[in-house]
């Protein structure tokens, strides 16, 4: 297990530093020159000059990526010119928030998505299983701010159901005591129901727009792997062994089906982590996706880089949690791998 | 009677298929109408896209101030916009630019990705690695924050989106093209093109691509359904398409801050344009999937 | 199952919570609501300290509410009951006494006027925090320098309670310059203490902390989502403030706060765009309050420097080519002052902004272009994205004019930070702006805009000697109260400015805010930011 996973280290190695060179030059490409927009307006020539040299900008592109190399190896991602506070800290702070609204949507879209491609799978070809196909794929055409915005429209403006779209808590109440950052378990830990319901009033309508977004891909891999395992041996002799139908379906089939629909998740995960940039802004979510989108509109390299080095580390951690995964949910993989 | 029926049933199931693809088609059709559905839905958007700007009652980008924010009526079938622009006719003529955006991201990614792919996947050893390592790379990236750093970094033109949306889907295409490539990479025909005395760029280019290719169709529909939805992520941000340009992207971006006001025609049809298209993309994907290789089916 | 059972718990706990919203308020929590005021706006501050590198507009605000400064601006109330600052009127604020002579100006201290963390106030700190403003650079050095506070050796602490500023010329423009936002009293002994040799101002600290004796304090702030203050009890620089407690969110979609506002739950939107706040005015649900912004206008600037717009001709057919009247109704929807269409180009008073003698003509304008003897041209039109709501339509609208007269242009939206960059470059050719002056004279506004020291805001890039003179003129003459002399310079310099036109006018915005109808004593201020101060929630 150990030989196995220090090799996938050393193949993914080459992956992080390739991540870090294209990042830091993409930043560095980026328009518009951030000693200008900290000298502030009726700037003159000098005190930009001065600016540019303080925030070491004028060193040649070779000596600026080493020193940020250097300050990454000593855990230092840099301050955002544009709110003055470590990287580090503003990612850790807000990756919870992030986190908590992808995980709830995921959780939402797998409690929809896992029935849908079962029923799909068992009842395949007929009425049910178009309109699945449909629904999913429905769900993944639209753009998801526009999502975003019609259920606010609907359920908050309209309806009066959900409460005002406002990031993660509402003004008035108070956030809870920090264990892990997620304040739906934070809230529940210390018995505070009322912050429970608070903060999960806040989450449901960012998860369904995110959830929505994710149900095509989940769908449809469960229809699929379903599929390939009730035509497999084991399974007509259990249909053959005189088991009913229910017992076949969930006990055998869907638990056999699950390896190929653990994969997706993942991807899907990492995906979604990433592009909830756009629920982000919709919702006034304070989580990472919205900070990196702000920061690369003023030029703001540090949080970019940040935002952008976090998640591919997210990324490969994810992906060989995944493959540790296979080995524990199907021996067969451990055995050849 | 039953005698006659089964008679002439017996007789149709014996006479040959004359068009194989034809007639395989029918039957895909028949069996899954929803494709059906999918093909004709793609004719009309082909349709609208190489005539559309000439059939439209108003000229997209004439701004008519005194009916600005009109809802749908038969002067204006889709409502106007902020400035009284005739949101039918933008929405018309923006297909030609969204299937534009679509096709031309989809060939750059196809071309490139395809030929990395199976490159990787015929040659192996150093090709297969660099190519390996270059896919992962951009795989590692939150896509669609990469997206937005190309276009921010290199100007907001249709080019620019075009070269960012092939740059994300370019892992996609070489694992699938590198797959294929070497499943086939031993196969008889290949050693036969071999023996004949075709180079190896030969083999590639006229030997295996062509087979990859029904499996790379599928692929391809999905992305041009992906590629108009990051023009539109795009565009909402502010990274899209220049203005006064009809897209439909940037079309339900200005649109969205209308929706609370009440305005619900100007984000609503480019949003169901855009909903649509991307949606007959994806479900021609599985149709021409089960056209090619029933067996992939998902 | 266990699983159904799951689903089944869940499925009931999701009913009962959204059948539960809106929040049934706990008798503590509404007491609680009705001495805190929830604000929501766009942006948020990225430093609460307006001396900071690089503090956007609404970290003005924290500043403002936090920190004193000698002497404030009085109130006045205008035609339509709103409340306004008073531009002529000046009244203590810290200081108790001003007294003013030739060249300088005297103040008395109010003795029981106290730091937030209860040291009292002395003429040594106002005197370090006034060295503070001049050294620090950028943004706030430059604004003291518009009223002549430029040397360290102008401020005096004659004794614990007095503190003095020399003129080194005399300016008119020197009092008002102290009411501003930038010579607030800092808390120099707890900022010596946070001061680094790198950094002997104390920026660092007093970016995410307030070191003032104000109204208000900063008692958490996230940056990109709040901002929470607190009310300062022993504040001796005015009446105190009705509200215990600020709650300043930072709600990106404007669409989300309009929907706040409707439902309640929000107190006060400010700086709404246009549209909005004219639907929400027919509606009539809220208070609308609206002004005019003052020394401010929208313009169409034009670089003079390269070509196609060194040709004055080319310019002026621009200025007959803009259509002014739509871009008002459709992008502005009504709620703006025409700049255009007055009798002439050569005015006949001093107010400002005023109208130009420009107006719609699309005939006139292809005759200028055809005496100009420029050719067809291709150019570019440039904005602030983050400006985008109103500068979107303005920029589509004069591209469609424009375009008749044989001048085509390409659409180029500058993100956030960048347009300072491409501002300071002056290298576009032609782009929608907008500026407004603190000190509302006009001399002021022609100073940053028009004058040859070329500063960031003469984005035309336009150096013209007889315009210097007109300027410097203007100005000598209000620093002595030579009312005729004055007269006749401004008008010089406004009619020139409306002939050469290096920047077309279009309009004066208006500065919107929504308010719940049991919110009062809003007062419009020159910074254009929300004073915390003087608002009352029934």
């Amino acid at each position: 297990m150990l030989a196995t996973l220090g090799k996938r280290l050393v193949t993914v190695i080459p992956t992080l530093i390739g991540v870090v060179i294209v990042t830091f030059l993409l930043t560095r490409v980026l328009p518009g020159d951030p000693a200008v927009y900290f000298a502030g307006p009726a700037a003159t020539p000098q005190s930009i000059a001065d600016i540019r040299k303080s925030l070491g900008l004028d060193r040649p592109l070779p000596e600026q990526f080493a020193r940020y190399v250097n300050d990454l190896a000593h855990g230092n991602l840099g301050n955002s010119l544009s709110t003055g506070r470590p990287v580090a800290t503003e990612i850790t702070s807000r990756l919870p928030a992030s986190a908590e609204l992808t995980l709830l949507g995921l959780i939402l879209s797998l409690v929809i998505a896992l029935p849908l491609g079962i029923l799909a799978a068992v009842k395949q070809g007929s009425w049910i299983d178009h309109t699945c196909r449909v629904v999913a794929t429905a769900g993944v055409s639209l753009p998801v701010f526009f999502t975003g915005l019609l259920l606010v429209y609907v359920f908050y403006f309209q309806l009066g159901w959900s409460p005002a779209p406002i990031g993660r808590l509402d003004a008035f109440a108070s956030a809870p005591p920090q264990i892990t950052g997620f304040y739906l378990l934070d809230s529940l830990l210390t018995g505070n129901f009322e912050t429970f319901r608070a903060a999960f009033s806040q989450l449901i309508l960012p998860a369904l727009t995110l959830g929505i977004f994710s149900l095509a891909p989940i769908t449809r891999m469960t229809r699929a792997s379903m599929l390939a395992v009730l035509a497999s041996d084991f399974v007509r002799t259990a249909r053959a062994s005189g088991l009913d139908n229910r017992t076949v379906i969930l006990t055998y089939a869907f638990r056999n089906a699950m390896l190929p629909v653990v994969t997706t998740l993942g991807m899907v995960f990492s995906f979604l982590l990433g592009a909830n940039v756009l629920v982000e802004k919709v919702f006034a979510w304070p989580g990472i996706g919205s900070y990196a989108v702000e920061a690369l509109l003023q030029s703001d390299f540090a949080p970019v880089q940040g935002f952008v080095l976090a998640m591919a580390v997210l990324y490969v951690a994810l992906n060989l949690l995944i493959d540790m995964l296979y080995g524990v949910i199907d021996p067969r993989v451990r055995l050849e791998g | 009677m039953t005698e006659t029926t089964l008679n002439a049933s017996a007789a149709t199931a014996l006479k040959p298929a004359r068009n194989s693809i034809f007639s395989h088609a029918k039957y895909v059709i028949a069996e899954n109408p929803v494709t059906g559905l999918a093909f004709a839905l793609f004719a009309l958007i082909a349709l609208a896209a190489l005539i559309g700007p000439y059939i439209v009652p108003h000229d997209p980008l004439a701004s008519d101030t005194a009916a600005s924010l009109k809802p749908p009526t038969f002067a204006h079938w889709f409502g106007t916009d902020q400035l009284g622009r005739d949101i039918f006719s933008r929405v018309v003529v923006a297909t030609r630019l969204d299937f534009i955006i679509a096709l031309a991201s989809v060939a750059l990614v196809f071309v490139a990705g395809g030929i990395a792919g199976i490159a990787a996947g015929f040659f192996g050893g150093w090709t297969d690695r660099i190519v390996g390592r270059i896919s992962d790379t951009i795989m590692a990236f939150p896509l669609f924050v990469l997206a937005m750093g190309i276009v921010a970094a290199l100007g907001n033109t249709v080019t620019n989106i075009v070269i960012a949306t092939a740059i994300i889907n370019f892992p996609l295409y070489v694992r699938v093209a590198r797959a294929e490539a070497n499943v086939r990479r031993d196969a008889g025909f290949v050693q036969a093109a071999r023996l004949s005395g075709n180079g190896d760029f030969r083999i590639l280019l006229m030997h295996i691509l062509p087979n990859i290719m029904p499996i790379m169709m599928v692929q391809i529909s999905l992305t041009m359904g992906y590629a108009i939805l990051n023009a539109a992520g795009l565009s909402f941000i502010g990274l899209g398409v220049k203005p006064p340009t009809p897209e439909w992207g940037i079309m339900v971006a200005e649109g969205a801050a209308n929706i609370i006001s009440g305005e619900w025609w100007i984000a609503l049809f480019p949003g169901a344009a855009l909903m649509i298209a991307v949606f007959c993309f994806n479900l021609l994907g599985d149709g021409l999937r089960d056209l090619v290789d029933p067996q992939r089916r998902t | 199952m266990k699983r159904r059972e799951f689903l089944r718990s869940m499925t009931a706990l999701a009913a009962s919570t959204a059948v539960a919203a809106p929040a049934v308020w706990s008798p503590a929590k509404a007491q609680s609501r009705k001495e805190t005021l929830l604000l929501v706006t766009e942006n948020g501050p990225n430093n609460l300290d307006i001396h900071g590198v690089g503090t956007n507009r609404p970290g003005y605000e924290a500043s403002w509410n936090c920190y004193d400064r000698l002497i404030t601006n009085g109130k006045k109330t205008l035609a339509d009951g709103s409340l306004s600052y008073d531009r002529d009127k000046f009244v203590p604020e810290l200081a108790e006494d001003m007294n003013i002579g030739d060249m300088s100006v005297t103040f008395k201290l109010k003795k029981n006027a106290k730091f937030q963390d209860g040291t009292p106030v002395t003429a040594k700190d106002v005197k370090w925090s006034y060295d503070r403003a001049v050294s620090v650079g950028g943004f706030p050095t430059v604004q003291m320098k518009a009223g002549s506070l430029v040397k360290k050796e102008q401020f005096v602490a004659v004794d614990d309670n007095t503190f003095r500023v020399d003129f080194i010329k005399k300016d008119r423009l020197t009092i008002p310059d102290l009411a501003v936002i930038v010579p607030g009293i800092y808390n120099s002994e707890l900022l010596k203490k946070h001061a680094t040799d790198k950094d002997p101002w104390g920026l660092e600290y007093t970016k995410s902390n307030t070191a003032g004796s104000g109204a208000y304090k900063v008692t958490s702030w996230k940056p990109g989502v709040e901002v929470v203050y607190e009310r300062n009890d022993a504040w001796a620089g005015g009446k105190l403030p009705e509200l215990k407690k600020v709650i300043w969110r930072t709600i990106p979609s404007s669409g989300n706060r309009r929907a706040l506002m409707e439902r309640g739950d929000a107190d006060i939107s400010f700086d709404l765009p246009a549209k909005d706040f004219s639907e929400m005015k027919k509606e009539g649900k809220l208070k609308m309050i609206s002004n005019p912004i003052g020394n401010g206008m929208y313009s169409l600037e034009l670089n003079v420097v390269h070509p196609p717009f060194d040709n004055e001709k080319v310019r002026q057919a621009v200025a007959y080519a803009i259509p002014y009247q739509k871009i008002i109704d459709a992008a502005m929807f009504g709620i703006a002052n025409p700049l255009f269409g007055g009798k002439s180009n050569d005015v006949t008073s001093i107010l400002w902004p005023q109208p130009t003698g420009y107006m719609t003509d699309m005939a006139k304008a292809k005759a200028l272009m055809a005496e100009s003897g420029a050719g067809p041209i291709d150019t570019t039109i440039s904005f602030d994205l983050g400006d985008g709501v109103n500068s979107e339509p303005i920029a589509v609208l004069i591209q469609e004019s424009l375009g008749q007269i044989g001048i085509k242009t390409t659409i180029n939206k500058v993100p956030g930070a960048n347009w300072r960059s491409e501002m300071a470059k002056k290298s576009m050719p032609m782009m929608v702006n907008f500026f407004s002056g603190w000190l509302d004279y006009p001399e002021y506004f022609f100073f940053w805009c028009y004058s040859g020291q070329n500063a960031i805001f003469n984005t035309p890039s336009y150096v013209n000697k007889d315009m210097d003179t007109f300027i410097d003129g203007a100005r000598a003459a209000a620093a002595v109260g030579e009312k005729d002399k004055y007269a006749t310079d401004v008008k010089g310099f406004i009619s020139k400015a409306y002939h050469d036109v290096p920047r077309i006018p279009m309009f004066q915005p208006f500065l919107n805010v929504a308010a719940q109808k049991n919110i009062s004593g809003y007062s419009y201020w020159f910074h254009r930011q929300v004073d915390y101060r003087s608002i009352i929630k029934a």
